[in-house]
């Protein structure tokens, strides 16, 4: 006789891996699963009051922790770009225009996107094994049974929080990105600090950076949503954490992507060249 | 407290006196769990729900208290029917039931305190004041008055089981659903936790549903009792009745629980010897009350 309800779950086949065709209606099922996710979030939305103790908490999880790696990533994509673009820069005799194309290339793909996938791994990955490990160990269920929304609780608040910080730290990464860039600046070519920021003020405009933030708002959602849905959903007990963790990091950073592209499109309608 | 039960129907609509009924409950996830399960409780009253792991004892607890929705069946509580009510008709009933779950889901992120203090914030009006009285008296009730400012993470698999029943009940509720009450915990633990589950039941006066697979448990707490097996309640009565019965499953059940039991005795029996032989008796006392809070995986 099986004796211990835990590894008997733990042991229960999972119907997964099928065939192709359970592979895309476990896709479809998924976009189901967000939409109705998503409806449900505009709806605690529209219903004040709000968990703001929670929020912030959340905010100093997923923002203040990924500080350093965000600062990082930020320097190294503003150093890398400016050592990798200046030989073709001067051999089209363009040498002035480095700070203002590393700028834009930065403030409008780079760094949203690549800080919105960083993130997704960390940051999304994060909280499906944070919410798996809940709905495994049945806290999920406690507070609904404390009359505790486990969604205004926990998911709300966990989405709120990545729309906050992922603009925020996007906005810190594009400025430690300019920053890594005038290092390599000043070393290759002894620019000054104040010769560098005139020439990206006077060649950026508001539709170089605003967008690329405002667009981390979206991704921000997407990673809140998409980790928050698996880890809500997540089956198997403590094998099921691990499963939760990896597919929220996998589908949003595909999320995001895919995303991205549409955003672009809409951001040239809007503001053509 | 034991009711008459050999010969009711369960087609004759909500009898006024029962606390919880359940009507021909069934529900199907990838695999049908529960097929047709009936079962009345009654004011006061303590039934056990045995049956092996994965026949759908938590599930039957979820349902009750409406976390899950049966597929067909009707579950009443206090005649109104759980089955049927929304989000506001839920947390009404859920504020007279108790839950205490199977590894005390006690919230991660709050002390002890805070966990009791959530569950009487969200369900009673209560001013701050006598909400600490509340909480106090829960805790003395369950001996863990000292753990109040601990994190779930600092306590054992013990206390933490204390704990969560300290949090279920500070609200004070007619109806306690216990999953695996003593499960995972080593005899000694399990033991006292099964009587302070039948100290409570005499002094709250509390009905309570309480789901095993371990029969001590069941007896110490229980007269009546329901088997599950491959959906189906299979026995349904008063404990002492289960020998009698004919099943097959049950009689199997029942050889291997016994084997179960002999070998906790065993094993209990031969860590007394080992820690009588240890030469400093302090060290051996020491050793008892470490151990009785450890959990003992072996041997459940
Ligand atoms: N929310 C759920 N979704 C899908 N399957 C579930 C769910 N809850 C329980 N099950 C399945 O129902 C069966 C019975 O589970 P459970 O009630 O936990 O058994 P036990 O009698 O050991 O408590 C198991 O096969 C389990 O996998
Ligand atoms: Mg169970």
């Amino acid at each position: 006789m099986s004796s211990d309800n835990k590894n008997s779950e733990v042991l229960t086949p999972l119907p997964d891996e099928a065939a192709p065709v359970a592979r895309w209606e476990g896709g479809l099922a998924l976009l189901g699963g967000l939409w109705v996710f998503s409806v449900r979030f505009f709806k605690t939305l529209a219903r004040p009051p709000y968990e703001f103790k929670e929020i912030i908490r959340q905010l100093n999880m997923i923002g203040y922790r990924s500080l350093s790696l965000v600062s990082v990533v930020g320097i190294v994509i503003g150093a890398v770009l400016t050592m990798q673009s200046r030989p073709t820069m001067i051999k089209f005799g363009a040498e002035a225009f480095i700070p203002e194309m590393v700028a834009i290339s930065v403030m409008r793909e780079l760094s949203p996107v690549l800080i919105s996938v960083i993130l997704a791994g960390r940051v999304g990955a994060g909280i499906g094994a944070e919410l798996g490990s809940m709905r495994a160990s049945e806290q999920i269920d406690a507070m609904d049974v404390a009359a505790l929304d486990p969604f205004k609780y926990l998911v709300f608040t966990r989405i709120v929080a990545c729309m906050i910080a992922l603009p925020l730290l996007t906005i810190i990464a594009d400025l430690l990105a300019l920053g890594g860039s005038w290092v390599v600046e000043k070393i290759e070519a002894g620019m000054t600090v104040s010769l560098f920021i005139q020439t990206v003020v006077n060649g950026v405009e508001f539709s170089d950076y605003l967008p690329g933030i405002a667009k981390t708002i979206f991704f921000g959602f997407t990673i809140g949503l998409v980790g928050c849905y698996e880890g809500y959903h997540s089956k198997g007990g403590t094998e099921g954490v691990g499963r939760s963790a990896t597919d929220a990091a996998v589908t949003s950073s595909l999320l995001i992507i895919l995303l991205d592209v549409l955003f672009v499109k809409v951001t040239l309608m809007l503001w053509p060249y | 407290m034991i009711h008459p039960f050999q010969h009711h129907n369960h087609d004759q609509g909500p009898k006024p006196n029962a606390l919880v009924r359940i009507e021909h409950l069934a529900i199907t996830f990838d695999k049908p769990v529960l097929r047709d399960v009936s079962l009345d409780i009654h004011k006061g009253e303590t039934v056990a729900v045995l049956g092996k792991s994965g026949t759908g004892k938590s599930v039957l607890l979820k349902l009750i208290v409406g976390l899950l929705t049966p597929d067909s069946g009707k579950i009443f509580f206090k005649d109104k029917e759980v089955t049927a009510l929304g989000e506001f008709g839920l947390m009404d009933i859920r504020s007279d039931i108790g839950f205490l779950f199977q590894g005390a889901a006690l919230f991660d992120s709050m002390t002890v305190g805070q966990n009791l203090d959530l569950f009487l914030v969200k369900h009673t009006d209560l001013p701050p004041k006598e909400r600490e009285q509340k909480i106090a008296a829960a805790l003395e009730m369950v001996q863990l008055q000292e753990a109040i400012d601990k994190m779930p993470s600092e306590l054992s698999g013990g206390m933490k089981k204390r704990a969560g029943l300290a949090r279920s009940i500070v609200i004070e509720p007619e109806l306690m659903l216990y999953d695996e009450p003593t499960t995972g915990l080593d005899p000694v633990t399990a033991s006292s936790i099964a009587e302070l589950i039948v100290t409570l039941q005499q002094q709250l006066g509390i009905a309570s549903l309480v789901v095993t697979h371990d029969l001590p448990t069941a007896f110490t707490v229980s007269d009546r009792a329901m088997v599950l097996n491959e959906g189906y309640a299979i026995f349904e009565g008063e404990l002492k009745d289960l020998e009698k019965s004919e099943d097959a499953f049950l009689h199997e059940y029942l050889a291997a629980s016994r084997l179960d039991r002999e070998r906790h005795d065993r094993i209990l029996r031969a860590r007394e010897r080992a820690l009588a032989a240890t030469q400093n008796p302090k060290a051996a006392t020491k050793g008892t009350a470490r151990g009785s809070e450890t959990d003992v995986k072996v041997l459940t």
